[in-house]
């Protein structure tokens, strides 16, 4: 609660499709405190054109608790109005979508700045990896971890 | 205690989860690691890269962390999702 308004929100674990424009509009709808709302899609990439699809495997309610975790550190950062995250599991073909983070404030910096550390710790912190199945058929490789992913992760905790 | 495992480590080690019972010795996340390693090859096998991250009752926790009093420890790789 902020100034009397409302912060909304949903954080889910889902293996179906999500539609990223009814959920900027169900996050904006009757309010018009909101200024800013940043939304970051990833999808499945096929850089080679050799993936058949990307299989996410996950850990069952920590997935949940961690992205929530993740949300309040974001909450407590920025003066936010509105955060979604939905992250998908199971198996998804090159070009759909795999994560939704929307984040809504009065002005664009919080949102922009939220939306970015959102992905940054999504990436690293929620319990979900990413195993690759080959068009060839072959024994799909799990993605390994980057260690950009980990040094996103040192510039949020060198801030505030 | 239960204990779960993903992704690679859980290709590696056969298992999703299982329930053992562990010596009252052990105290961290790194003995446990230890003590399993040291008693079957292929734990030994799935820890040996020492990049194996641990959760204690589905929190981020470090080697160091102690484990008395946990009901569900996890282990896995470094995360991926995103």
């Amino acid at each position: 609660m902020r100034d009397g308004t409302t912060m909304q929100k949903t954080i889910r674990v889902q293996s179906s499709p999500f539609d990223a424009a009814a959920e900027s509009a169900a996050l904006t709808r009757g309010r018009t405190d909101i200024g800013a709302l940043v939304s970051f899609v990833g999808l499945c990439r096929d850089e080679a054109g050799t993936l058949s699809a990307l299989e996410l495997e996950h850990y069952p309610a920590m997935a949940e608790e961690e992205m929530a975790r993740i949300a309040a550190e974001a909450e407590s950062r920025w003066p936010l109005l509105g955060l979604t995250i939905i992250h998908r599991t199971g198996k998804i073909l090159p070009g759909e979508d795999i994560v939704l983070v929307l984040a809504a404030s009065a002005h664009r910096h919080a949102a922009f700045a939220a939306a970015e550390f959102l992905m940054d710790f999504l990436k690293s912190r929620a319990p979900f990896w990413k195993k690759e199945h080959r068009l060839d058929g072959s024994a799909g490789q799990w993605v390994e971890a980057k260690d950009a992913d980990e040094a996103a992760l040192k510039r949020w905790l060198n801030t505030l | 205690m239960k204990l779960v495992y993903f992704a690679s480590l859980r290709e590696k080690i056969g298992l999703g989860e299982e329930e053992i019972d562990l010596p009252a010795d052990l105290r961290s996340i790194a003995d446990l690691i230890a003590w399993l390693s040291g008693r079957d090859e292929v734990y030994a096998e799935a820890f040996a890269n020492k990049m194996a991250r641990a959760a204690i009752d589905k929190r981020h926790a470090k080697p160091d962390a102690p484990i008395a009093g946990a009901k569900e420890i996890a282990f896995f790789p470094p995360m991926t999702g995103g």
